[in-house]
């Protein structure tokens, strides 16, 4: 794993999005094939450097996919998976919706990054429906994005707006995946999934001391 | 037989009364819009319809739902900003909600269109979707029984056919493209243009032309302004 931005950081104050982003970039080993799931992840992107190699997939049909395209490189025909019209780099590919998955199911992926209403200690996903009772269902590609990628980092505030801890023992939505999350990149600290449990590998304007208080999961001191 | 025909309407003319009806397309890009309009012309009702989404906005797909001629939509993301139509059907009860994870639905259309009768897929499972499905553990991660799904028509955007019947795509317009083409008894093919047998590059064909049954031609599709200004 390449440490990069991520291994010295002072961490005295909470990250904003842009600064998880640019932490989460940071930690994308050279040469990976990365999918970057609609909302925050898509914030990644913006801080992959040309030295990482990082082809990016996006589930609708291409590999090497370019920056969101402006004025004239507008094509109704090249979007990705959040229907944005994009461009494509050298060396980019097309292919049909049958084998773009397969390619994430087969684990030819190397990271997915999505984001999250809640994961549990043992890495189990909530990221597609609060369980709302008037709530129209829509999963999309989360299911497989979960299930198919090598990696699966989540991109996430620690707490909801109410305070609640989004990492939690059990997740109380409906789930997306089960055991799939390796890494939670939040505001406040990265926790890494292991067999062991959760540890945490940094914190950000905070103390393993505070977050194991106001976390209801046991965590591990890196 | 492959039939190549002057308009829409015509080919979308044989399409019957509760039919299943593949739709490709993901957003507008691949979306058959001019096929769909014919068909919504044409008055066939009862369908069902597989495409990743259920309509946006006020066009193609979108009205078919609010004229009540679909019953049922087999799709992963019905729910978008300017999916008014579809919530107003589903909320009044008046249409009913298959909702599968996008790539078991792509990988259901392969397979049927495989002659494969199903596969186990670990996407989904231990969730809601795959409740009441049979799973079986594999080397050790749990699956779930995915079914195919054929379609007795698919309605497809491509960007060339040739005189064979032979497609090519352009860019993320491919999406469900092939594999809806393979998986319909029917498919029927809306193209920019339509040229002589022996003009595409055989090593580029994606989808032959023997999964292909009527190809019309219709206006290009899109280009950059780009490309527009140099023509």
């Amino acid at each position: 794993m390449s440490k990069g931005l991520s291994s010295k950081r002072p961490g005295s104050q909470r990250l904003g999005k842009e600064q998880l982003a640019q932490l989460v970039a940071g930690d994308i080993a050279q040469g990976s094939f990365v999918n970057l799931g609609i909302g925050q992840p898509t914030l990644v992107s913006n801080y992959l450097t040309a030295e990482q190699h990082v082809t990016l997939h996006t589930e609708n049909g291409m590999l090497g996919m370019g920056p969101v395209a402006v004025g004239d490189q507008i094509d109704e025909d090249l979007i990705n998976a959040g229907k944005i019209p994009v461009t494509e780099l050298p060396g980019a590919s097309y292919f049909h919706h049958a084998d773009s998955f397969a390619m994430m199911r087969g684990g030819h992926l190397d990271v997915c990054v999505l984001g999250a209403f809640q994961v549990s200690a043992t890495g189990d996903l909530a990221n597609w429906n609060t369980g709302a009772p008037d709530a129209i269902p829509a999963v999309g590609g989360a299911m497989d994005l979960a299930t198919g990628a090598k990696d699966v980092y989540v991109m996430m505030s620690l707490f909801t707006k109410e305070g609640a801890a989004k990492l939690v023992q059990t997740c109380s939505y409906p789930l997306t995946g089960v055991g799939c999350v390796t890494r939670i990149y939040t505001n406040e600290a990265v926790f890494l999934i292991g067999p062991d449990g959760v540890r945490v590998r940094e914190t950000f304007g905070t103390t393993f001391a505070e977050l194991q208080e106001r976390i209801g999961v046991e965590l591990l001191d890196d | 037989m492959l039939n190549f025909v002057q308009s829409a309407a015509e080919a979308v003319a044989g399409i019957s009364d509760g039919a299943t009806v593949l739709i490709g397309g993901f957003g507008n890009a691949g979306q058959p819009m001019e096929l769909i309009t014919a068909l919504l012309d044409g008055g066939a009702t009862g369908l069902t319809v597989v495409n990743n989404n259920a309509g946006q906005g006020d066009a193609g797909l979108a009205l078919l739902i609010k004229e009540r001629r679909v019953d049922k939509v087999i799709c992963s993301f019905p729910r978008q900003s300017d999916s008014w139509h579809f919530d107003a059907a589903y909320r009044a009860g008046e249409i009913e909600l298959e909702l599968v994870p996008q790539g078991n639905l792509a990988e259901r259309i392969r397979a049927a269109g495989a002659g494969i009768g199903g596969f186990f897929t670990p996407t989904g499972y231990g969730t809601m979707l795959a409740e009441d499905r049979e799973t079986r553990m594999i080397d050790g991660r749990g699956h779930v029984y995915e079914t195919p799904i054929y379609g007795d028509v698919a309605l497809i955007k491509a960007l060339t056919a040739d005189k064979a019947g032979n497609l090519v795509y352009r860019k993320t317009a491919r999406n469900f493209g092939p594999i809806m083409a393979a998986a319909a008894i029917n498919t029927i093919v809306q193209v920019g243009s339509v040229v002589p047998t022996g003009d595409l590059d055989p090593e580029n064909v994606v989808t032959p032309g023997i999964y292909v049954n009527t190809v019309v031609r219709l206006d290009a599709p899109a280009r950059t302004e780009r490309e527009r200004s140099r023509q």
